[in-house]
């Protein structure tokens, strides 16, 4: 699986590394392959900038999968925000019914719980602190 | 597709998984950690069965295991459904076993609770994609309901197509705010209620059988 795996440019000091993947990576990935990526780097102590997002089947395992790799003094999970929001007040029964899906044009936010915390957040901004590792 | 091909093909979906079979529906009860799953679970379990499902706690957490309570009949204005209930453990995308040392835990028994509760939310996200019928999404009125975790689950349960209510539990605390938790998603009925005080406990079940009978 080669393409779940993020290159190592090496020791990033005391800073804190992002990593933006772009929708066309994604895209070529299974939804297993996605998740081990965004775990890998959230596990190293990365932030992970998804441009197209998750979709709800995904959003749903990546919370398994952490749930299970989650252990004392290593690794408490992960901090995740999505803009826009995946809500949406204006879709009613209708428009489920006739089948409007989400906005794929969603960014995610992923990083480790323990250095990321959400400040602020409404509907055109995201606001968080980063700290070192 | 076409809004009929779509309208007919979205019912379908809700009604084969409602009316498959003359079994129980299984009605997860889900939300946030604390939002008072459990005192819901066990004031419907005990209103129409006498037991309750399992203990309840201030400290996060305190449900780490699924539990169900199995062929709760409940009857509303000449309707009647059969449930069984599963308490499910708070969702969350992180567990720190650090927070449950402020409860004066132990260290070894916050971790073990930890990992009980990291195996517990992940059973239940597994269960919403596989085996649940119907969701009941409890939340706390007193607190903001615009997180990432309660959207995206809201998100998921709408992406599989389950019917669900939303319960604005703790009407009885000072900083409820139902309207808060309507404006949030406006898309669901929501219900509010107090599982503690057992205050609008009728609509609560009016709307269950309306729902899932």
């Amino acid at each position: 699986m080669p393409e779940a795996t993020t290159p190592d440019d090496g020791d990033s000091g005391d800073g804190v590394r992002l990593d933006l993947i772009s929708g066309a990576r994604m895209e070529g990935l299974t939804s297993m392959e996605k998740i081990r990526l965004i775990l890998d780097s959230v596990r190293d102590g990365d932030i992970v900038v998804l441009e197209a997002g998750l979709s709800p089947e995904e959003e749903s395992k990546l919370i398994e999968v952490t749930m299970t790799e989650i252990s004392p003094d290593d690794f408490s999970g992960i901090e995740i925000e999505t803009y826009p929001s995946t809500h949406q007040p204006n879709q009613g029964l209708m428009g489920r019914l006739l089948g409007k899906e989400e906005s794929p044009n969603k960014l995610t936010v992923i990083g480790p719980a323990n250095q990321i915390e959400t400040l602020h957040k409404d509907e055109d901004l995201i606001s968080a602190l980063v700290s070192r590792r | 597709m076409g809004l009929l091909t779509n309208l007919r093909d979205s019912i379908t979906r809700v009604t084969d998984r409602l009316f498959a079979d003359d079994e129980p529906k299984r009605i997860g009860i889900y939300g946030p950690p604390n939002a008072g799953k459990t005192t819901l679970a066990n004031r419907i379990a005990r209103d129409w069965t006498g037991d309750a499902v399992g203990p309840e706690s201030h400290i996060p957490h305190e449900t780490r295991r699924a539990r169900r309570k199995e062929n709760v009949t409940i009857e509303r204005n000449g309707k009647t459904v059969t449930i069984d209930i599963v308490d499910t453990p708070g969702v969350t995308t992180k567990v720190d076993y650090k927070e449950f040392l402020d409860h004066d835990m132990e260290k070894d028994d916050a971790v073990k609770r930890s990992r009980e509760a990291t195996e517990g939310v992940a059973e239940a996200m597994h269960w919403l994609r596989e085996d649940v019928d119907g969701v009941i999404y409890v939340l706390d009125s007193s607190t903001d309901p615009f997180t990432q975790v309660n959207t995206m689950l809201i998100g998921i349960i709408e992406s599989q197509d389950l019917p669900v209510l939303i319960f604005a539990n703790k009407v009885d605390l000072d900083d409820s705010d139902v309207k808060r938790i309507s404006d949030a998603f406006p898309q669901h009925e929501t219900v509010p209620l107090s599982a503690l005080e057992g205050d609008n406990m009728e609509e609560v079940y009016e709307k269950i059988a309306e729902y899932f009978g």
